[in-house]
């Protein structure tokens, strides 16, 4: 038998169902190869001694009634913990202890489940390279030199070096699939609404969403049934029954129409991504699905507004951390100077970049400009996808425009960092679903993935097509472990 | 349109984030690289369009109006900084 | 009533100037819990317990809508008859401040839940009708305390979140008494709709006062001002008469007026340029991203309607009508809820007339001479209505009746056992006034030859002797009759 460590979710929860290991040989293993991830630095708080404590009382309880039973699972530190130091990758939150649990996590927790450890990610998940952390860089397990993505960088992470079973992540505007992408795992985004927003820290509330990070699709399955579910204190939850997502995953997508977007063939990307969208597509149709050529004319426009629409919200969101109730402070003479000071020293450059972008498009004369331009034209993109899921079920697309970049290569350049998510970001400005799942590799052998986009609430046909495109592309781990 | 360093002043003491001065010119070239980039949007004609209100068709929910929560001084306290047994305290506000 | 002709105006040395004043008034809706979170509203409990994280802007922490409030907000809406718009939008105001603990206010901006309406005002000049432009729903802020500490502010968040209605009418006040009358106008309304206490010492009723001037007869409105926060009629008064005088000074001083916001300083009866909210006055407002649009289902609006409880106008003209009081009365009774309340009690088995009387006269000097309200009378309208049908059924004499009145006043005492106890019901025996006249005749044997020699003055003499007689008992009616018979 392979290490634990190495197992699938899964399988794990399955092992120790049936007792082939316990909950704390599970935790322990997981603990082991954490510990010797320094290098990866994905981890911000760890609580291995919490999480083995739990480990051995499971052991002794033997409740195996919830879907995660047993298991331990780290998650990006953009989720508020009951207790445990909560930072958003930012200096300041660096000191900041919640006195509650996001809804999210607390779903994990009644599913049997417990807290391994809080991830690295991007300041308040603004990022897509996970450079902007208070808390340093993470490095992709791929290459010491390479980024992990963005902004769930530590999630992505720990889950490809096996540091954790599975995690969550959060996806704004990419920053769950673009950092599975470039890490050779499973990330998806659930529709708008699908999971509470309750107790994450808030980026753009309008485009923030909560979705598992798994190493495969039969993961991806459990952990974003595990997850969901409508919450009372979310006014932007959905009122609709969660699905079992797990036991309805079947390959069996005959019939299936998939749209294919002429609008994402841009300029310049590496013919390596367009041979491996034409991989997918020999894929899908080797399942038995229906190819169909469509056209979602306003996807350029998407970065655009949601550089606009993000930021505006996030300046807003980010008003909050003034050094009064918690959290960072700093002197200062009086009440506004100890504002200026608090959050000019708390927040990084990126974070600072895109409050003082949303300050400026919201200011007085500009609002109709951009905000509201803004919208209209997230109203366009979200009609050129109503039309397409008229005649399509599904549609696919890179999640990329490249594999996994070196750190530094785009730090000082923010558009150039903002064209990544390029793919993703219309999924986000739509409220639809989307997963990338791993599909191949580039000419220097690091991992890419495909994006599947599915109608509102049907993350069960994503999840059926990555399962016929896992299936076929047989993808597998292929980096040698430098880190410990 | 180019965010010259007066802007980027203006903006960020609506933001309150105080900037060194020495920071200003490299923040209006990022800010106005970053808004030369969004206004492509400009391109779009959207006389028509009706701006996005809701990215989720349902109505706002409510709930009913009964006290369930407060009496949690400590924790809303725990926090902060800067507080004594009943207060956060901050710098002197001139009015 | 006297014929009285509107005569506010601030006579300068060059003109003669009118004065223009619209009012933002916040109302806080009486609810249990506050708008967006299930913490308490009540007034007065030790500082940040009454907050929830959502209060206290923590990290993650969202608003729901309480419905209770929005409903309050469409009766207030209806109570003005005011439009009530099916769709309305909760935007953010964004400024930072210590009291503000999420860095922005929801609020309703461009989509306010309520649209135009209007208060009828009665003035001593007739009847005005002020046009409100909106009604929109907003969270309060909390509470700095500046005064506790030399070097800090200390702050409390209790009132953070609880839930306002911002009433903003057009600019058609005209002078210091006609805000007093709207003021009280509006929050008679409220009160009648319980959907605000109108308290104004704990803050639940306050208003922003937007003052400018203009010379008679000119068209065009003025620069205004806007004074915060005034939280009092008086203090309102006088802020606009300080400020409209400022403004003629200046303007007759051939200067500018610059659009501010200005502070009242209830010190100096003076108001000051308030420059520390210069530059945080754009509010960057937007659609708050973590609410959708609130969209009302017209059946709500109609139920509301029918549910609404009868208003002071209409109150005042069913009283004109039915009870034929004169319009004068009427406004009175109709002014309080808890007036009209009183008197409709009262009057369930009484004369109204004398109801009438017997309120607004002699138990308002009683309520006035010991600072109660009408809610806090020593005298229930129980025992009110009974003093009052003694009087109409002549067990007591109206003397009399004032004196059990005063004695009804401690504990609340029903006036019949006073009565009864200090044996103070009217003598009308005819039999037993007989006998008190004849006696009194019998001893007044010369004025008795006077008043058949021509003196009828002194009848009066003999109905006084008779009464003093009867210790004031004897029912004059009767005393009349007899005496009148015995004399001739």
């Amino acid at each position: 038998m392979s290490k634990i460590s190495e197992l699938s979710l899964t399988k794990i929860v399955n092992g120790i169902k049936k007792k082939d290991f316990s909950s704390e040989e599970v935790t322990k293993s997981f603990i082991d190869s954490s510990k010797k991830s320094k290098k990866l630095n994905t981890y911000i708080t760890e609580c291995f001694d919490e999480a083995l404590k739990f480990s051995k009382n499971f052991d002794k309880k033997k409740d195996y009634k919830g879907l995660l039973s047993g298991v331990p699972i780290a998650v990006k530190d953009l989720f508020c913990t009951k207790n445990v130091k909560t930072t958003a990758g930012s200096k300041i939150l660096h000191n900041f202890i919640p006195t509650y649990e996001s809804t999210v996590t607390n779903n994990l927790w009644s599913q049997g489940a417990f807290l391994l450890g809080k991830l690295n990610c991007d300041e308040f998940a603004m990022g897509s390279s996970n450079e902007t952390s208070f808390f340093g860089n993470v490095k992709n397990p791929y290459g010491e030199k390479l980024v992990p993505g963005g902004s769930s960088g530590g999630s992505a992470s720990a889950l490809a070096a096996g540091l954790t079973p599975a995690t969550i992540g959060t996806d704004t505007g990419g920053s769950i699939r673009q950092p599975a992408s470039f890490t050779g795992t499973v990330g998806l985004k659930p529709t708008y609404g699908r999971c509470s927003r309750w107790g994450i820290v808030a980026f753009a509330s309008s485009l923030d969403q909560a979705g598992p990070m798994t190493n495969n699709v039969e993961d991806s399955a459990l952990l974003l049934q595990a997850m969901s579910g409508y919450d009372s204190k979310d006014s932007t939850s959905v009122d609709k029954k969660v699905e079992n997502y797990s036991s309805n995953l079947t390959e069996k997508i005959k019939g299936l129409k998939i749209g294919i977007p002429k609008e994402y063939r841009v300029d310049k990307m590496p013919t390596e991504i367009d041979d491996l969208w034409k991989k997918g597509i020999e894929y899908l149709k080797d399942a038995g699905a229906i190819i169909k050529n469509i056209s979602l004319e306003h996807t350029m426009y998407a970065l655009p507004a949601y550089y606009i629409v993000a930021p505006a919200e996030a300046s807003s969101n980010l008003a909050r951390y003034d050094g009064v109730k918690y959290g960072h402070r700093a002197r200062g003479k009086n009440l506004i100077e100890m504002y200026e000071n608090t959050r000019s020293e708390g927040f990084g450059n990126e974070v600072k970049r895109r409050i003082l972008i949303g300050t400026y498009v919201l200011s007085s004369g500009y609002y109709d400009a951009y905000y509201l331009k803004a919208q209209k034209v997230r109203q366009l993109i979200k009609n050129d996808f109503d039309k397409a899921f008229k005649d399509v079920d599904a549609i696919l697309t890179p999640s990329t425009p490249s594999s996994a970049f070196k750190i530094g290569d785009k730090s000082d350049d923010p558009v150039s960092m903002y064209l990544n998510d390029i793919f993703t970001v219309p999924v986000n400005l739509s409220g639809l679903p989307a997963i990338s799942v791993p599909a191949g590799y580039d000419k220097n052998n690091l991992p890419l993935g495909l994006q599947l986009i599915g109608k509102a609430f049907d993350e069960q046909t994503i999840l059926n097509l990555s399962l016929a495109i896992e299936k076929r592309a047989n993808f597998k781990k292929n980096y040698k472990v430098w880190w410990s | 349109m180019s965010i010259d360093k007066d802007t980027v002043k203006h903006i960020s003491k609506l933001a309150r984030i105080s900037l060194d001065e020495n920071k200003v010119e490299s923040l209006s070239k990022d800010l106005t690289s970053i808004m030369k980039f969004i206004e492509s949007l400009n391109e779009l004609n959207t006389d028509k369009t009706t701006p996005l209100t809701s990215i989720i068709n349902a109505s706002l929910k409510s709930r009913k109006d009964e006290v369930k929560d407060g009496k949690i001084r400590n924790q809303i306290l725990k926090n902060s900084p800067e507080k004594n047994d009943e207060f956060f305290v901050v710098p002197k506000v001139i009015e | 009533m006297t014929e009285k002709k509107f005569d506010y105006f601030i006579s300068g040395e060059k003109a003669k100037w009118e004065v223009i004043i619209g009012l933002e008034v916040h109302a806080q809706v009486l609810s249990q819990s506050k708008l967006f979170s299930s913490s308490s509203t009540k007034f007065g409990s030790e500082p940040n317990t009454q907050v929830s994280l959502v209060d206290s802007g923590f990290p993650g922490m969202l608003p729901v809508i309480n419905q209770f409030c929005v409903e309050q907000s469409i009766k207030t809406g209806l109570g003005l008859k005011a439009k009530i718009n099916l769709n309305s939008v909760f935007d953010r105001k964004n400024y930072f401040y210590a009291d503000l603990p999420q860095g922005y206010q929801i609020s309703q901006y461009k989509n306010p839940i309520v649209g135009e309406g209007e208060v009828i005002l009665d003035m001593p000049y007739g009847s005005k009708k002020i046009r409100i432009e909106r009604l929109h729903l907003e969270q309060d802020a909390g509470k700095s305390i500046h005064d506790m500490d030399p070097e800090n502010s200390f702050v409390d968040l209790n009132r953070s979140g609880v839930a306002l209605m911002e009433i903003v009418s057009k600019p058609d006040l005209r002078s210091p008494e006609e805000v007093n009358i709207y003021i009280k106008k509006l929050r008679s309304i409220m009160r009648y709709l319980e959907t605000c206490d109108g308290n104004m010492q704990e803050g639940s009723l306050r208003a922003d006062v937007n003052v400018s001037v203009r010379k008679v007869g000119d068209k065009k409105y003025g620069t205004r001002c806007e004074i915060k926060n005034v939280n009092s009629i008086k203090f309102m008064q006088a802020a606009i008469e300080y400020e409209a005088n400022r403004q003629v000074q200046l303007l007759e001083a051939g200067k500018t007026i610059d659009q501010e916001t200005r502070l009242f300083d209830t010190k100096k009866n003076s108001t000051r340029s308030m420059r520390s909210k210069e530059d945080a006055h754009d509010y960057r407002y937007f659609p708050d991203p973590d609410l959708l649009p609130l969209n009302l289902d017209k059946s709500l609006i109609d139920k509301l309607k029918k549910e609404l409880p009868e208003l002071p106008d209409q109150k005042k003209e069913r009283f004109i009508k039915e009870h034929n009081l004169s319009p004068y009365e009427a406004n009175i009774l109709v002014s309080e809820k808890e007036i009209s309340d009183y008197y409709e009690e009262v009057i369930k088995e009484c004369d109204k007339k004398l109801a009438i009387n017997w309120i607004t006269v002699e138990l308002f000097a009683v309520l006035n001479k010991k600072n109660l309200s009408i809610t806090q009378s020593p005298i229930s309208a129980k025992n009110l209505s009974s003093l009052i049908k003694m009087i109409t059924s002549g067990k007591i004499s109206g003397k009399i009746a004032k004196d059990v009145f005063e004695k009804m006043q401690t504990g609340d005492k029903d006036p019949k056992q006073i009565v009864e106890k200090e044996g103070l019901l009217q003598q009308s025996d005819p039999k037993e006034l007989e006998k008190i006249i004849v006696s009194v005749i019998s001893k007044n044997q010369d004025k008795v030859t006077q008043y058949k020699s021509g003196k009828e003055k002194l009848f009066g003499y003999f109905v006084g002797e008779v009464m003093k007689a009867s210790k004031g008992k004897a029912n004059p009616q009767l005393v009349n009759e007899i005496l009148k018979k015995k004399l001739h």
